[in-house]
């Protein structure tokens, strides 16, 4: 089980439309989703939760080294560039098919 | 009960900068009872720490919001700018977009109204739709346009 943790500034809005779109994204692409978990949380709670994941998604900039990798996904809100950040976040947990 | 009303959306208003038009679309959502007095800080603090700049492309858009605990009653507030204005990039806090459209969500649940955000989005994510939006002479055909596209959503 790979588990995923996406935040934005409030843990509302922006982290609840990412993390929509990536498991839409990562179903379309035939990856079994029983194998993955998501969670959602603020920017400033990443630091006190990042161990508990594989992988970390965050809409706004985050360069702090929590010891976990961080992906920026903006393109889930904008559209563009989405298709090579789902692709970054497949290599990075090491779900391909 | 829908998440548009014609007591928030304005057109081509003119700020001095951000801050000044996220007060006046924070208090519109505050007088007509959606949001708590203390909204309109925690959307200018939080827009401070998180911008919510989105590089949509030629159109940009800003999402401002505040936690849940600020709203009473979910609601957009959309605005349309003359002249564009500055926000920062989410993305990129160092760079600043021009943003032509503002759309303050007040979210009422704590972990957000998936297709309320999902349907926004697509909105977002649409040129030919922000064009349109930014288009409109009138306010009625505006608020037409925006009911329709969040008809099949009740808050």
């Amino acid at each position: 089980m790979k588990k995923i943790l996406v935040a934005c500034g409030s843990g509302i809005a922006t982290s609840t439309v990412a993390r929509s779109a990536l498991e839409e994204d990562l179903k379309n692409k035939g990856i079994n989703m029983k194998e993955l978990s998501f969670d959602q949380t603020s920017i400033p709670q990443i630091p006190s939760m990042a161990s508990d994941y594989d992988l970390v998604i965050t809409t706004a900039k985050y360069t702090e080294d929590v010891g976990v990798p961080i992906i920026n996904g903006l393109p889930f809100l904008t559209n563009i560039g989405e298709d090579a950040v789902v692709d970054k976040i497949i290599a990075e947990l090491g779900i391909n098919k | 009960m829908s998440l548009i009303h014609p007591e928030l959306i304005f057109q081509n208003k003119s700020f001095e900068n951000n801050e000044s038009a996220l007060y006046f679309l924070a208090d519109k959502l505050y007088v007509n009872k959606f949001v708590k007095s203390t909204f309109k800080d925690a959307v200018v603090d939080r827009e401070g720490k998180f911008p919510t700049g989105l590089p949509t492309g030629k159109i940009s858009v800003a999402i401002p919001h505040a936690d849940s605990a600020h709203v009473i009653k979910s609601a957009l507030g959309v605005m349309t700018l003359d002249s564009p204005i500055k926000f920062h990039n989410m993305g990129d806090p160092d760079s600043k977009l021009d943003v032509s459209l503002i759309i303050m969500l007040a979210i009422g649940e704590p972990h957000g109204q998936i297709t309320m955000l999902q349907k926004l989005m697509g909105i977002v994510q649409d040129q030919k739709h922000l064009e349109q939006i930014l288009a409109y002479e009138d306010k009625d055909s505006l608020y037409k346009d925006l009911h329709h596209t969040f008809k099949d959503i009740k808050v």
